[in-house]
């Protein structure tokens, strides 16, 4: 090697330790920064710890109750399991706006099957799941192999399951009495478990069970560290050996078949089965509420998906304690607004621990 | 006279009109560090993929141990122990250096918690990642649970390394590894392909950086409009000869 040539003998003399990695930030808000990009979930669930110790002292025993408390688990719950659906979704950099109108088919078709077919409500009820999983498996299928942004694919799905729900039930309500008399697998969920002034319904139970599989599946099994890969570069997930087919597939699917479970919720809930409920109309946006505000980025692969469950309890804690505060309802989407927007800033933030 | 570990013959690959391929052959003896050089667009990416299943090849053979392979995609090929570090990385940044190493492969616990319910064993995992961080000279990262994107390029190329020397038992193939890095990181990055050299795993180093070639190949593979112009020592040839084999400004006399 000739003498021009051995230009790095002059970086020989220097130190020879290479890019060591050092805290640099020992500061009180680097070290808060740093805390919160390891658990993003800490920020909603401060926030949400947060607001029920506000609501709790400004209403008094009235709102700091057993009772109001797990009516809020009550009224939550539907958005809640979307919710889990739509951080599925979230985590792999996608969006999902037709998980509200695939509970309400789903919903419909439960209600159809038992009804109109004569089929024992229990097999309903797993038409339903079957029909939300496939739903989701078309969706997947048009992200991972024809390659359409799940944005179009899920808006397209969204005004399809809606219309064709409209089309199929004729618009015609299920009423709660029928379906207590004649199907009541079908209110399962709704079935309430009393405990002192606490009331437990089966659908809030099942979707706290729903969150603690999922959050185990995401962070404690391969199939969870693909989907954080994938959400976060498909192309590297490829390359190391992930499947990425694969993993949108099942992340679809399982997004479809708890948006079904959703719908089987929703009968639990109000007890009839209507083709008009407004979830079918914003459920998208609620769920992409609590996902947001639950810290979840929108850029997929960041989050953790106890955060969408905090996020959308926060929702829960406001609506009741304005309500029961007698402000205007436009106070809560005045503040759940501004929650959204701070929920992104903090996210922003965060994630500039990486660079 | 040795078996080469990795061998091709006569591999053809067009794209429409364009031939990226011309009846290539290639060579990568045991336990060797062989570098493959050659202009932009001379076809050495594309032979590199041939033999590590990123493409399929039109045409040729592609022998691994002595016996044909037909890879369809680089999962098979590494299945076989040819490992690819790509120029891009293929890292997940907000996932941590274990979960990163074994992208692909995890690990899950033994017994009932693995078998049901699919659980990762993460401490195994840990344990592994840095086991191989130390042994590769990179201790210098403390937590093996930081995120990826929370290091430096340089040590990201070396857990990158250290994932492809982990596992690739057979081939090691680094595509242009010290191209984004700096001088130092560049030079760690060239020990570690020393080092794993010294495991006796054969390496394929892909790079434009001249000094870089001939200070750490054994044998410098000279590609040329779509096949092996020839394969040259280091020792008996200068950087001025290489360049001008590469570009065409001189000829080579006999392969060596």
């Amino acid at each position: 090697m000739t003498q021009s040539d051995n230009y790095e003998a002059a970086a020989s003399s220097a130190d020879a330790t290479v890019a060591e990695f050092e805290d640099h930030r020992r500061g009180v808000v680097g070290r808060v920064q740093h805390t919160l990009h390891q658990t993003p979930s800490l920020v909603p669930l401060i926030v949400l710890i947060f607001s029920i110790a506000l609501f709790g002292i400004l209403l008094g025993s009235r709102f700091f109750s057993p009772f109001a408390l797990t009516l809020i688990l009550q009224q939550v719950q539907i958005v809640g399991v979307l919710a889990a659906a739509q951080t599925l979704i979230i985590l792999t950099a996608g969006i999902d706006l037709s998980v509200g109108a695939i509970a309400v088919l789903c919903t419909v078709v439960m209600g159809k099957a038992s009804f109109q077919y004569g089929i024992p409500p229990a097999v309903s009820v797993a038409i339903g799941l079957t029909v939300g999983t496939a739903l989701g498996a078309i969706s997947g299928w048009l992200v991972s192999r024809m390659k359409l942004p799940p944005f179009i694919v899920t808006l397209g799905m969204w005004q399809i399951v809606l219309a064709a729900n409209y089309l199929y039930s004729a618009n015609e309500t299920i009423r709660s009495q029928d379906i207590e008399a004649e199907a009541s697998f079908l209110q399962f969920l709704g079935t309430k478990i009393q405990l002192g002034g606490a009331t437990f319904t089966l659908g809030v139970l099942g979707m706290i069970a729903l969150f603690i599989g999922l959050a185990y599946a995401l962070r404690s099994t391969a199939w969870g560290r693909h989907v954080y890969a994938v959400g976060d570069d498909p192309e590297a997930a490829e390359l190391s050996g992930v499947d990425v087919h694969k993993t949108y597939m099942s992340v679809y699917m399982a997004a479809g078949f708890i948006c079904a479970l959703a719908g089987w919720v929703m009968i639990g809930r109000f007890g009839s089965i209507s083709p008009s409920a407004t979830t079918g109309v914003i459920g998208n946006i609620q769920s992409i509420t609590a996902v947001v505000i639950g810290g979840i980025s929108l850029f997929g692969g960041r989050g953790s998906i106890a955060g969408a469950l905090f996020g959308a309890l926060i929702v829960g804690v406001f609506e009741l304690g304005l309500r029961m505060a007698g402000a205007d309802p436009q106070w809560t989407f005045m503040l759940i607004g501004m929650l959204i927007i701070a929920a992104v800033a903090v996210d922003q933030w965060i994630r500039k621990v990486a660079a | 006279m040795t078996e080469p570990i990795l061998k091709a013959r006569n591999l053809v690959k067009r794209y429409g009109k364009v031939t990226a391929l011309d009846h290539a052959d290639f060579d990568l003896m045991p336990g060797e560090i062989l570098a493959v050089i050659g202009d932009n667009g001379a076809g050495k990416s594309s032979m590199i993929k041939a033999v590590s299943g990123a493409i399929a090849p039109d045409e040729g053979q592609v022998w691994l141990d002595g016996r044909e392979v037909n890879f369809r995609s680089p999962i098979e090929a590494r299945q076989h122990g040819i490992e690819t570090v790509y120029q891009q990385l293929a890292m997940s940044p907000a996932l941590s250096i274990a979960d990163n190493m074994f992208m692909g492969r995890e690990l899950r616990k033994p017994g009932i918690m693995g078998k049901v319910f699919r659980q990762l064993d993460k401490p195994a995992m840990q344990k592994f990642a840095r086991e191989k961080l130390s042994e590769l000279g990179l201790a210098t990262i403390q937590n093996i649970n930081q995120a990826v994107e929370s290091l430096s390029g340089g040590q990201r190329q070396g857990v990158a390394v250290a994932r492809a020397a982990a596992f690739g038992s057979k081939v090691v193939i680094l595509d242009e590894p010290t191209a984004a890095l700096g001088v130092k990181e560049s030079r760690k990055v060239l020990e570690l392909i020393l080092d794993v050299r010294s495991r006796g795993i054969p390496i394929i180093l892909i790079s434009h950086n001249m000094p870089h070639v001939f200070e750490v190949a054994d044998r410098i593979h000279v590609h040329r409009l779509g096949k092996r112009l020839c394969v040259i020592d280091p020792k008996d040839h200068s950087m001025a000869d290489a360049v001008a084999y590469m570009t065409g400004a001189a000829v080579p006399e006999m392969a060596a």
